[in-house]
This record gives C-alpha cells, sequence and structure tokens, in this order.
C-alpha cells in the first residue's frame, strides 16, 4: 500500500526516533513489562507503522464490503443498513416462565429469539429421567416434548420473529418441534427463520454435550444441514462454534482455527452427500466468544470472515459470492466475570460488546453482570440489552463500515491471526482431520495447555484480573436480586409429563420409534422421521434413546 | 487379631474396603503391608490375569469396558488395575484411565484400581503386583491389568500377567513398524481395535506377517483380531480367545509349571535385588563418603559409574 | 526404600454440568504439587463418586459443580459417604455455589467451598494443611 521508497524512509525515521526521543524516555522510566503478548502467543510491539502492513495490497487484502475477500464485511452497507440482531440468550424454568421473559425481552427491544435449554433437554434426556434430578429447569428451559415447545412460544409470531437454538445432541429433534409449532401456526415452512447450533464436532473437546460417538453425531449435523438446504431454505442449520472452545480455555487464535476446521469438515460431510457447496454454505453461520483485549478480537472477526472466504474459494471452489460470507453471532465471554465487585462486569461486557460490533458481527449477546453468580435477573438482562443499544446508538461506532482497517496495528495484527490459523490448518490437515485429531486427544491438549497457562499467569501476577487478584476489596457486597428458580418447576414439570403420557396415543408413538430405529440403521436422513415422531407426542428422551441403541454412547477422552 | 488379619479376613470375603486399604497399606509401604502380602499368598492362584498393553489412542480403556461387561455376562468376577505414569518432575500423576469405565463402577462384583508407577522405573508399579494378588485373592475371576503404552517397558508386565494382549488401532500414525520392539514378542493375543477404519485388513495382515518372521519355538501361535470396541464387535470373540490361551497354559501340564517356575525366580531375584540395593545404599550412607561423592559427580570431578566404583571397593576393603 | 505416602485426591463432577475447565486446571496443579489425582470425567451420579473414592481409597475429594444442583446432588455423596464409613475423608467443594448456601454445605460435611477466582495454590496449601489421619 506504500512505496518501497516511503517504507525506507520510514524505517530509518523509526530508528532514528528510537535512537533518541524514545531513548530519553526509556532511561526515566523503563517499560512496565519485557514482553507484552495477547492470548494468541503474538509478542505486541511498542509501535506499529506502514512497515507491517507494506506488503498489503488494499484492493485484494482489505477490499470493500460485500465484495471478497469480506474482510471489512460480509454486506455492503454494514450497520448503515441494519444493525445487528440483539439476541439474548435466555432460559430457565418451565416452558411458561420462559415464554414469559421472552416476551419481556421483545418488549424492551431485543430483535430476536435464543433459547437455552436445561441439562437434561441438552443430554437428551426427560424431566423424568432419573439423571434430571435436581437439574430440570436449572440452567435452562426443560423441553421434553412438542407440549413444551407449544407453551415456550406461545403467542409468538414464528413467521416474525427468528430465533436461535442452543442445541447439539438432539438438535434434530428440537428443530423438528420448532417445525411442528409453525405448521400449527400455519407458517410456511420456507418461511420459518433461525437457527439451530447443531455443532457436534465442539462437543467432544470444548462443551463436552455429547450424546453418540463422532461418526453418528456429524452424521446426524450433516442430516439437519442437507434438509434443511431442501426443506427450511431461512434456516441456518448450524452455528458452527468457538464461544464454547474459547470458554474451555484456549486462546483467541485456537479459537479461531479450530472452528474453522470444523466448518471445513462439515463442508466436507455435507459435499460427500452429493450436495454442490454452492447449494448449503450460504447457510453456514458462525459463533464467536468476545473477550477483554479489544484489538486482539477485533482482528480474529476480521481474519475469521477472509479466511472462511479464501477456504471456500480457493479450497472448496465455490462460485456463488454469498457461499464466501461467513455470517456470526458474537457472545460476549462468560469466563472473563468476575463473582467480585461484580458491577465491573458492566464494564467487561461493555468493551467486549464494542470489539464484536467493530469487528462487524451480524449477532450479538451481552451477558449480564451478575452471571458469575447465578441465571441473569431481569434488571441485570435489561442492562446487559441496553448497552448494545448503547453502543448502537451513542457509540458512534456504526457511523461507517470496518472503522479500524488501514490502523497498522490491526491490519497487522488481522495478519498474523491468519497466518496462524492456515498454520492450524495444515497440522491437522496432516493428522488426518478433526476425528483423528479429536482421537489423539489434539484439540483437548491445545486447549487444556492455554488454559492452565493462563490460570498460572493469574497466579504468578503475570497477568491481573481485577477484583480477583489485583484491586481487592474486604468485603464484597452481593447484588440484591438473584434469580433462583422454584424448586417447584421439576415437580410441575414431571407432573405435565405424566398427563402427557396418559393423554398421547402409545401405539402411534411405538410405531413411529419403530421407524425412526430402521431409518437409523438403514443410515437414512433422519429429519423427516423425527419430525414424524414429535407430532406423535414421542418424549425427546424416548427419540433419544431409541438413537442411542443405534448409535452407543460416547466417553470422553480426557487430556488435563 | 492384628490388622494386617483383619484386612486378610475381609479381602478373602471380597469386602471392598479391606481390598482399597490393602492396596494403599501395600503401595505406601506401611508396617501391615508384610505380612498382609504373606497371609494372602497362599489364597492365591485362582484368578486368570491379564495383561493389556498398547500406544495412546489404541482404544484400551473403551476395549477392557466391553470386555468386563462380557465377563459379567458370563457371571465372571472381575478386577482392574490401571497404571499411569508418575510425573518425574513433581511425582504426582493423573490417573484417568477409569474414566472410560465409571459405568463398571457401581457393579459390586467389579473393582477398578488406578495405581501411578511411583518411583518404580518399568512402567509398572511395584505394588501392582501384590494389588493383582488381593484382587486374586478376595474372589476375582479375571484381573485386568492396564498399563502405560510407552512401549519398551511394557515388557514388564510378563512378570505380573499370564496372558497379554497388545492393542493396536490402525490410522493414528503409528504403523506396524512403529509398533515397539518388545510388543510382538510378548503378545500372546494381538487385536487391532477401530476395526471399521480403513486401514484396518492391512494392519492385521502386515501385523500377522510380522509374528510369522519372529515366531518363537512356542506351540502357541500369537492370533490376530479384530474389534470396535465401540459398538462391541469382537469382545466375545476375544474373550473365547483368552480363555484359550489359559486352557492353553493350564491343559499343557509342563507349560504351566515352566512358565510359574520362571516367573517364581523372577519375583525372587527382584526381591533380592531391591532388598540387596536398599540396605547397600543405607550401609554406604552410613560409612560416609556418599554425600562428597555426589558433590564430585555434580563438579564433573568424577562420573556416576566410577564413583559407585570407589564406594564399593571401599566396603569390600572394609569389610576384609 | 524410601515411604511414600502419597495424597490421594478424587476430584468429580457431580450431576449433568458439563464444565470441566476449572475442574481440569486444580487436577493439574494439584498433580504438579505431587499429589495422585483420579478424575471421574462428566456426568457422575453419586453413588458412581463415592464407590470411586471407596474403591480408590482417596484421602481427599473434591466435587465441582456450576449448574446450581449442589442442592440436590450434595446431601446425597455426603449421606452416601456415611453410609460407607468414609467420613474420614476429607471433602471439600467449587464452582458456582451461592454464599447462602454455603453454610447449608458445610453443615452437611463439607469442609471448604472454593469459588470463582480461588488460586490454585489456595487449594494446594489447604489440602496439605487439613490432611485427615486415616484410620
Amino acid at each position: 500500500m506504500f512505496d518501497k521508497e516511503r517504507i525506507a524512509e520510514i524505517k530509518k525515521e523509526k530508528e532514528r526516533w528510537e535512537q533518541t526521543t524514545l531513548q530519553d524516555w526509556t532511561k526515566q522510566c523503563n517499560e512496565r513489562k519485557e514482553d507484552f503478548r495477547n492470548t494468541s502467543n503474538v509478542s505486541i510491539e511498542r509501535l506499529y507503522t506502514p512497515e507491517h502492513i507494506s506488503s498489503l495490497d488494499y484492493i485484494h487484502d482489505i477490499g470493500f464490503p460485500g465484495e471478497y475477500p469480506f474482510l471489512r464485511g460480509v454486506h455492503a452497507t454494514m450497520y448503515r443498513g441494519r444493525l445487528w440482531t440483539m439476541r439474548q440468550f435466555s432460559g430457565f424454568g418451565t416452558a411458561v416462565q420462559t415464554n414469559q421473559r421472552f416476551k419481556y425481552l421483545l418488549k424492551e427491544g431485543e430483535t430476536g429469539l435464543s433459547i437455552a435449554f436445561d441439562y437434561p433437554t441438552i443430554m437428551g434426556y426427560d424431566s423424568d429421567h432419573p439423571m434430571a434430578q435436581g437439574e430440570v429447569g436449572i440452567c435452562g428451559v426443560a423441553i421434553a416434548s412438542l407440549r413444551d415447545m407449544e407453551a415456550l412460544l406461545d403467542g409468538i409470531p414464528l413467521d416474525k420473529v427468528t430465533t436461535s437454538m442452543t442445541i447439539n445432541g438432539p438438535a434434530a429433534m428440537l428443530l423438528a418441534m420448532y417445525v411442528a409449532v409453525g405448521d400449527q401456526q400455519g407458517v410456511p415452512r420456507g418461511n420459518l427463520g433461525g437457527t439451530t447450533q447443531n455443532d457436534n464436532l465442539k462437543e467432544y473437546f470444548a462443551q463436552k454435550l455429547c450424546i453418540y460417538p463422532p461418526k453418528p453425531a456429524v452424521k446426524l449435523t450433516t442430516d439437519i444441514i442437507e434438509y434443511c438446504t431442501k426443506h427450511l431454505p431461512r434456516w441456518n442449520p448450524i452455528s458452527i462454534s468457538g464461544y464454547h472452545i474459547r470458554e474451555a480455555g484456549s486462546s483467541a487464535v485456537q479459537e479461531l482455527a479450530f472452528t474453522i476446521y470444523d466448518g471445513i469438515t462439515y463442508v466436507e460431510s455435507t459435499m460427500k452427500r452429493g450436495l454442490k457447496v454452492d447449494d448449503f454454505a450460504q447457510r453456514l453461520s458462525f459463533f464467536f466468544a468476545s473477550h477483554n483485549d479489544f484489538f486482539e478480537e477485533v482482528a480474529k472477526f476480521r481474519a475469521a470472515r477472509r479466511i472462511w472466504a479464501r477456504l471456500m474459494k480457493e479450497r472448496f471452489h465455490a462460485k456463488n459470492p454469498r457461499s464466501m460470507w461467513m455470517r456470526m453471532h458474537v457472545q460476549t465471554s462468560g469466563c472473563t466475570l468476575t463473582a467480585q465487585q461484580p458491577l465491573n462486569n458492566v464494564t467487561r461486557t461493555t468493551i467486549q460488546a464494542l470489539a464484536a460490533v467493530v469487528g462487524g458481527t451480524q449477532s450479538l449477546h451481552t451477558n449480564s453482570f451478575d452471571e458469575a453468580l447465578a441465571l441473569p435477573s431481569e434488571n441485570a438482562v435489561r442492562v446487559a440489552l441496553r448497552t448494545q443499544q448503547i453502543v448502537a446508538h451513542e457509540s458512534g461506532a456504526t457511523q461507517t463500515i470496518d472503522p479500524l482497517a488501514g490502523a497498522y496495528y490491526i491490519e497487522a495484527l488481522t495478519n498474523k491471526m491468519e497466518e496462524k490459523t492456515f498454520e492450524y490448518i495444515r497440522r491437522i490437515d496432516e493428522m488426518g482431520g478433526a476425528i483423528v485429531a479429536i482421537e489423539k486427544g489434539f484439540f483437548q491438549k491445545e486447549i487444556a495447555d492455554s488454559a492452565y497457562k493462563y490460570q498460572r499467569e493469574i497466579e504468578e501476577m503475570k497477568r491481573t484480573i481485577v477484583g480477583v487478584n489485583d484491586y481487592k476489596i474486604e468485603k464484597e457486597e452481593t447484588p440484591i436480586e438473584l434469580l433462583r428458580v422454584d424448586p417447584k418447576v421439576e415437580k410441575e414439570q414431571l407432573a405435565n409429563m405424566h398427563e402427557l403420557k396418559q393423554e398421547r396415543n402409545k401405539k402411534k408413538v411405538e410405531e413411529v420409534l419403530g421407524k425412526l430405529r430402521r431409518s437409523a440403521e438403514k443410515n437414512e436422513n433422519l429429519m423427516p422421521v423425527i419430525i414424524e415422531s414429535v407430532k406423535a407426542y414421542a418424549t425427546l428422551g424416548e427419540i433419544c434413546e431409541e438413537l442411542r441403541q443405534v448409535y452407543g454412547e460416547y466417553k470422553e477422552l480426557i487430556i488435563i | 487379631m492384628t490388622k494386617a488379619e483383619e484386612i486378610a479376613e475381609g479381602i478373602f470375603a471380597g469386602n471392598r474396603r479391606s481390598i482399597a486399604r490393602a492396596i494403599t497399606i501395600i503401595e505406601n509401604e506401611e508396617p501391615e503391608a508384610r505380612e498382609i502380602v504373606a497371609r494372602v499368598y497362599s489364597h492365591v492362584g485362582k484368578a486368570h490375569v491379564i495383561g493389556l498393553t498398547g500406544a495412546g489412542g489404541a482404544g484400551k480403556s473403551t476395549l477392557i469396558e466391553k470386555m468386563v461387561k462380557e465377563y459379567r455376562r458370563r457371571k465372571m468376577k472381575v478386577g482392574i488395575v490401571a497404571v499411569d505414569p508418575t510425573s518425574p518432575f513433581s511425582g504426582g500423576a493423573f490417573l484417568g484411565d477409569r474414566i472410560r469405565m465409571q459405568e463398571l463402577s457401581t457393579d459390586s462384583e467389579v473393582f477398578i484400581r488406578s495405581m501411578a508407577s511411583r518411583s518404580h522405573l518399568g512402567g509398572i508399579a511395584r505394588a501392582t503386583k501384590d494389588a493383582v494378588r488381593i484382587l486374586d485373592a478376595a474372589g476375582k475371576d479375571i484381573v485386568i491389568v492396564e498399563t502405560v503404552g510407552a512401549g519398551q517397558s511394557e515388557v514388564e508386565i510378563i512378570k505380573v500377567a499370564q496372558t497379554i494382549v497388545v492393542v493396536h488401532a490402525p490410522g493414528l500414525g503409528d504403523e506396524i513398524q512403529a509398533i515397539k520392539a518388545g510388543m510382538m514378542e510378548i503378545a500372546d493375543i494381538f487385536v487391532v481395535n477401530k476395526a471399521d477404519r480403513e486401514n484396518a485388513d492391512k494392519a492385521v495382515i502386515d501385523i500377522q506377517s510380522n509374528l510369522q518372521m519372529n515366531s518363537k519355538e512356542s506351540p502357541w501361535k500369537t492370533p490376530v483380531l479384530k474389534t470396535t470396541a465401540l459398538t462391541g464387535e469382537g469382545i466375545p470373540e476375544l474373550v473365547e480367545k483368552i480363555e484359550e490361551h489359559r486352557c492353553f497354559l493350564e491343559g499343557d501340564p509342563e507349560c504351566r509349571k515352566m512358565s510359574m517356575r520362571a516367573r517364581a525366580e523372577a519375583e525372587l531375584v527382584e526381591a533380592i535385588r531391591e532388598k540387596v540395593t536398599s540396605s547397600l545404599i543405607e550401609e554406604l550412607k552410613k560409612a560416609g563418603r556418599f554425600d562428597e561423592l555426589i558433590h564430585e559427580i555434580m563438579e564433573r570431578k568424577i562420573d556416576p559409574a566410577s564413583a559407585a566404583q570407589r564406594l564399593l571397593r571401599k566396603s569390600v576393603e572394609n569389610e576384609t | 526404600m524410601e515411604k511414600t505416602r502419597k495424597i490421594r485426591v478424587l476430584i468429580a463432577k457431580p450431576g449433568l454440568d458439563s464444565h470441566d475447565r476449572g475442574a481440569k486446571v486444580v487436577a493439574r496443579a494439584l498433580r504438579d504439587a505431587g499429589m495422585e489425582v483420579i478424575y471421574t470425567g462428566l456426568r457422575q451420579t453419586p453413588e458412581q463418586i463415592v464407590e470411586t473414592a471407596l474403591q480408590e481409597d482417596v484421602d481427599v475429594i473434591g466435587l465441582s459443580i456450576l449448574s446450581g444442583a449442589h442442592k440436590t446432588q450434595f446431601p446425597r455423596i455426603m449421606q452416601l459417604l456415611k453410609d460407607q464409613e468414609l467420613t474420614d475423608v476429607m471433602v471439600f467443594a467449587g464452582g458456582i455455589i451461592p454464599q447462602e448456601d454455603v453454610a447449608d454445605m458445610k453443615r452437611l460435611g463439607i469442609k471448604e467451598i472454593f469459588g470463582p477466582g480461588t488460586p490454585t495454590k489456595d487449594i494446594i496449601r489447604y489440602v496439605m494443611k487439613n490432611l485427615p489421619k486415616r484410620n
């Protein structure tokens, strides 16, 4: 972007500066650290100048929003045209309670729904399963059957609202229930919009909510991608996730690289079914975390877009530009929230939200300040939503597209993230792909080492966490109202289930479950028969158990 | 009753607390250890001891879990000793083998114990042998010893197990050439796990030809079996083959006695070696010059072998 | 031969909670401090945890839970430990356990609760200092 001569001059001038002005300064006062590093282990330099980006070509490497390589954004007008979707992940207790929280959020200005399910639901257990005792409705909403889904979405127009469902192992079942409710509301299937997380690969080394072993899990994920491509064109069948990888302790570049590799794996598995990349790639979506190092995060989001665009074009030969879009949802980081002096978390969330916006996200969830202590209270979640609204309307970050482009630091860091990501991609390719890497414990070891290193840095005071290892206060005050899930929820849910099992047509349920098993044994796409099963009011647990019989259960490989 | 007697009685009754405490006592060389081992020894000999080894990622733990389920189906009682390495830096250990067998925890006829190799260099804990005896005396029909897949040190397992199963999985980067020397020789049964993989059949053929080339004089021909531990395929056949090996060992009375004799001799030699080493080092320390020589070694004034020579010569001189 | 009394610790994840970052970091720190650490993996029932503690003859149990289900899981675990006469084992807990529940948990017999932000060296120090005498 700069001519060689000018760069040489700048270099000379910088050397002069270092030997005079800088030296005078550092004689009086040393720098605070010997080495400033970010989480991706990139050594951050004192100063970034045009030298750092001299090899970049604006047109080919940076380009224009809405055009390859999409570094500056997937849409041509970005937030000047339309703000990101403010989508707060929520759910607790019974379907009725969560339905109320949804309505509250929509009233306060949320623009899309995001459902958090309870642990039994996520693991494919009904609320009356022995493993579910004490867990029903505690971390999310309990959905054991279509009847619960009907209550959850009561009064919510599925042709006007898009919904994201954080569900992986039983994603097909929950999607089937959503489709069934859409059918009941009379919404054409082609108009149903939303996302199922449905990213089973990362479960094995990050979120750990695995039911079946890797091969059948990838098959189920691909079933959903295939089905949506053909029948639910507005639905994002998958949200390829890095958030959980980061929360498990990875660095920013590991989050980026492992997520993208999972994406590569899913593209390959879908193409193996005979679909052409341009048939389905435009509906693949991504999900990242946003952490405290503002600049590292912005570089990460930007690099993600360019890396994915390049992969889709060069590795998968996509022709349609839309296939090269990386559309992302971002959630501010949960693991950076502290239990100590919780109000500080509002500041953290704000920095993280701003990074996501400056980084060009399509959708954003902001955590509430009390989330290191409990699920968010109504007041706290309102503050979280307001944070997004203040960033949107008061910060000026949305006035122009990709505001930090061209900043020497940002472009240098973006390049570095891309370089390191491609290095990881090469390594995992050589290993034989994601499933082999999982079996060898590669991802698990990388993440465990990063997590341990992070903890050591905190304990050795090489990394400050305000309020935790420094700037502590004698007596902590807990914010007054913490959300507590009423233990009656479990009793209520058990009663609901009992009622359902009495009222439904048992014979029909038996028949359809048999059909499901046979279909699974024949390795067919299971979505149609799963939709049939939920409509017959087979429970989530019954459907998942049928598949456990066919696929087996996964036991994890532990690397600390 | 002495404490050791009480514990021994508990072991014979199959009491899990007694078994657990006994293994700890032996690991820590507490005062009761010797008496417990002595008391238990006469009750030993009924269990069939299986050694299971192989590189990491081969699926040993998953395989064991399925094997145990098969043994339980046949109403047999099982003990498992899972050995993991002690960190040479910290002296601590992460014992994670039972994770994949946790479902078996609540089966009262299955006992799982995780052991760290501690100071024993062979890759298998000294106390493992005694732990196996305790499980044997407690009435287990089968005792499985699972060890770290580090290769060379797996030869140690011979001293403990009667049937040695070596597990290999294709496509994990360690092809046949990489199967450590010694593993081929010690295997009574070779298992190619994850047999649903592409190169599984090739792995079987490669191992078979390798075994033929290195075939010993033994009348037992090491078979190569295929399993898919995840689904349970091949497990009943593996269990049958182990049983076949057991019969082979017992069926030929000479063969059985020979292996028992060889094992007894090896154990006696090992016990003598341990005793001699530890009491000799004590003596040398008392006689002086031990610390001095250590400093000289650190300052590179003398090498360890020569230092040892000097100490031992001095000790002999002092004797005469 | 040197006598090595190694401290054996069981780190357990009761219930369906799948957040294991903390449990793994603590397990590794304890290992690096010279202890033998048995980790159960995720999704353990109280029966599995107590049976493991029994068979492995551990000195210490560390329970990690972030799902809010401690009020159901912990009482059951502590009762089973009593039933199996394992009351000489030291039990501590960590994760997300609200301040207002701490007193109840301690009354059950849980010696200490290490909340978010606790340095691992505090846990190590506590274990070493309060090691139970085994009978």
